[in-house]
């Protein structure tokens, strides 16, 4: 009797423990959870990013603190870049109270879209994942600011046609043979019709990231006229350096945003230069938001940034945007329903009515940074323009305006194509906009 | 008809009216080969000594690469010139392979004497995962560049005209080759003309036996994991210097198990010809063949090959004909 009296003691306490223990963090934080990662093959591009929204986040609590006087509390669980173990990091934060989920990946992300509506609690994927997501009326809980995959091409493509027009020229795609480095081959299909190039697509798998030899083989065979690369990892040096072995130049080679980092060109170095990559966001700390997440954090040791000099790399500013994005819907949320402490539902609403005008990004210490945003119930990506960036062999240099997307001939596609995606799923919510 | 023809006349067509570009194909094969029979090799000594496929090969690799770079990193912020740090750091990464052979034998093996072998396979798992977070804690996870020109690794390339084309061959892929080239035939000699390699054999063919005779375990067991940790290094730096160092190398020890089962476990001559054959045999596929289904397929190709193989000789092309009494 005495033993069992202590074991139902010890379980009350354990319950208590829990209980007490356990996150209640809807109440009083802005609870995100990260979807990071800083381990595995594709650490050297989730590490930046991962420091860029995190640091941003910390620099809100210090310097104001929090957003609207609730402090953010930021919980980052591991992916390894792994679909399976993304999915693991949604299950275990949903239930404290999730704003939003940036999965940092499109494998990820494809996971999630379906999961939002059930769990209510919005995606982002900032420049990755499902580019049809752009249309709101059909993923009312799917975001992917400022712009998409397919817009992003229709942009580099633009770019391409005018250094000397690309009818009657060879395309050559490079990219990454995962669900990320297919998503935009339909309209790089439909665009080679319309604007009269053909492509040859050249796919490299996960296991041949650094041993591409056979591709640039291929490549020095068929002769295109432009290479574009859709690379992740240490894909994006490899192709570079392979490339320049077989003397492809490289003013004719263009990535897009996730094969433009630092961390991908530093190791090449002066062999890369004159290699270009379409960018959204800001590169350098010239920017007053950044010289406060230095002052606030990274000068405080807040940081898990490696070395100083890596603040203002185009991996981490990108990160940073991305939180630069959160913030302002929260605020936006809390302005819409008059909460402090919003809900993920209530977050929904923020993602759809934000606006980051070019006054509110100078206010924000921004300005020039990246493109305004007018968040919309229809438009879910915004359309964004990207600009492009050249390699002079230790940093990355903007060489272009900013780039607006073929928007009319892209819109229609995206519209097709998230219909298509809901048409097979019954019992889909969709939503009407004004 | 059409068909047939682009399977079986086209390709060869596209081969002998573009020779110098065969040549090229050739050239980037038997790079591919070395390299590749240089992984396999890490693999096949820790095998022969201990039966075992060793899963943490592939990050020791990673392990091997970012500690050179990490320990000239430092070096070069004492203001030591590049190469005298780059030699440095070189031979103190050796030493800290030998360093992590020694504490892999200490805290890992010598437990695990005569226990059967996915025990040591789980073990070298463990390892793995333990390599990984030590390595990302000390050096964390950004890419890093490899010191190949600090090292005298030459860059740049020469360029042959050959029957009116070019063939270009890269100062980095021809020192890659002859420096695994030098290392596959030292190894072979080291394993099989010495009282240690001789010993290897004996601990490969029976643990207990072995150590009846007074061969010590251990020793063995160290010598072979230092062995493969010199592998692992020499294969980082030519690996990295191809692309960067970073934790993604450790995929590319995946591209050794083909040319294992090709080659055999066992057999150091096998993982050069398993090897070769692998490098030669997907890029020529691939090349002539490959556009035909889309392309990509180096990832998969290197297996059918090593299957083709596996049907008229099981135990691979080198490997030993195992009859067990049952």
């Amino acid at each position: 009797m005495k033993k069992l009296i202590k074991i139902g003691a010890a379980v009350a306490c354990l319950t208590t423990a829990v209980a007490a223990t356990a996150p209640a963090y809807a109440e009083d934080v802005l609870y995100i959870p990260s979807l990071s990662y800083r381990t595995g093959p594709f650490a050297g591009g989730g590490t930046p990013n991962a420091n860029g929204f995190a640091d941003y986040f910390n620099m809100l609590n210090e310097r104001d603190g929090g957003i609207g006087g609730v402090k953010i509390m930021l919980e980052e669980c591991e992916t390894g870049y792994s679909s399976k173990k993304g999915v693991e990091c949604y299950e275990s934060t949903k239930g404290k109270g999730a704003l939003v989920y940036n999965p940092l990946s499109t494998g990820i992300t494809l996971q999630l879209i379906p999961k939002a509506p059930v769990d209510k609690i919005p995606i982002l994927s900032m420049g990755y994942g499902l580019s049809a997501t752009a249309i709101g009326e059909k993923f009312p809980w799917t975001f992917n600011y400022p712009t998409t995959y397919w817009n992003q091409l229709s942009s580099i493509l633009k770019y391409a046609d005018s250094k000397g027009g690309l009818k009657g020229k060879k395309v050559g795609f490079i990219y990454l043979d995962v669900g990320y480095g297919k998503e935009p081959i339909p309209l790089l299909e439909i665009l080679a019709k319309k604007m009269g190039f053909t492509i040859t697509k050249y796919p490299v798998g996960v296991k041949e990231m650094q041993a591409q030899s056979s591709t640039w083989l291929k490549v020095r065979k068929d002769r295109p006229d432009w290479m574009i690369m859709w690379g992740w990892g240490a894909m994006n040096s490899t192709a570079v350096k392979e490339a320049a072995k077989i003397r492809f130049p490289l003013d004719r080679f263009i990535g897009n945003w996730w094969s433009g980092a630092h961390a991908d060109m530093r190791p090449v170095g002066e062999a890369a230069k004159g290699y270009m990559a379409a960018n959204f966001s800001g590169i350098g700390t010239s920017f007053p938001a950044l010289q406060d997440v230095i002052k606030y954090v990274v000068d405080k040791g807040k940081s898990q940034v490696k070395s100083k000099d890596l603040v203002g790399d185009v991996l981490y500013n990108r990160g940073l945007f991305n939180a630069v994005v959160v913030a302002e819907a929260i605020r936006a949320a809390q302005k819409a329903t008059g909460k402090k402490a919003i809900t993920g539902a209530d977050m929904r609403v923020g993602l759809e009515t934000f606006k980051l005008t070019k006054e509110r990004l100078k206010e924000l210490g921004l300005e020039g940074f990246t493109a305004p945003i007018i968040a919309s119930c229809k438009d879910h990506e915004g359309a964004g323009p990207v600009f492009i960036q050249q390699w002079d062999g230790k940093d990355w240099k903007r060489i272009s305006d900013l780039i607006p997307p073929m928007n009319d001939i892209v819109r229609p596609l995206l519209e097709e194509a998230a219909a298509k995606y809901v048409a097979d799923k019954p019992g889909w919510k969709t939503q009407t906009c004004k | 008809m059409e068909l047939l023809n682009t399977i079986f006349v086209a390709p060869f067509i596209d081969m002998f009216s573009a020779p110098d570009f065969l040549i090229q194909v050739l050239w980037e094969g038997f790079v591919s080969g070395i390299l590749y029979a240089l992984l396999a090799l890490g693999f096949v000594l820790i095998f022969k000594a201990s039966g075992v496929f060793n899963f943490a090969q592939g990050i020791m690799v990673v392990f091997a690469a970012l500690t050179l770079v990490g320990v000239y990193a430092l070096l070069q912020s004492l203001g030591l010139s590049p190469a005298f740090a780059a030699w440095i750091s070189l031979f103190l990464t050796i030493g800290v392979m030998g360093i992590l052979a020694l504490s892999i034998e200490r805290v890992v093996l010598r437990k695990l004497v005569n226990q059967p072998d996915i025990i040591l396979f789980m073990a070298t798992i463990g390892l793995t995962y333990f390599l990984i977070g030590f390595g990302e804690l000390v050096f964390g996870g950004e890419p890093q560049k490899m010191i190949a020109s600090e090292l005298g690794i030459p860059s740049g390339s020469t360029s042959f005209d050959v029957f009116s084309g070019v063939v270009i061959l890269e100062h980095a892929d021809i020192t890659a080759a002859i420096v695994a080239a030098v290392l596959v035939v030292c190894l072979g000699f080291f394993f099989s003309k010495t009282r240690i390699g001789r010993a290897l054999r004996a601990v490969a063919d029976d643990h207990q036996a072995a150590l009846s005779v007074g061969i010590s375990l251990n020793q063995i067991w160290v010598i072979v994991w230092f062995a493969a940790g010199i592998v692992a290094l020499a294969t980082g730096i030519m690996w990295g210097a191809k692309s960067d160092v970073s934790f993604a190398l450790q995929i590319i020890a995946l591209k050794a198990l083909p040319v294992l089962v090709l080659g055999g476990f066992t057999s150091i001559p096998g993982a050069i010809v398993g090897g070769l054959i692998i490098g030669f045999g997907e890029k020529i596929f691939e090349i002539y063949w490959g556009g035909l289904i889309g392309g990509g397929t180096e990832s998969w190709f290197a297996y059918v090959i090593a299957l083709v193989f596996l049907l008229f000789r099981p135990q691979g092309l080198f490997g030993e004909k195992i009859i067990d009494r049952i």
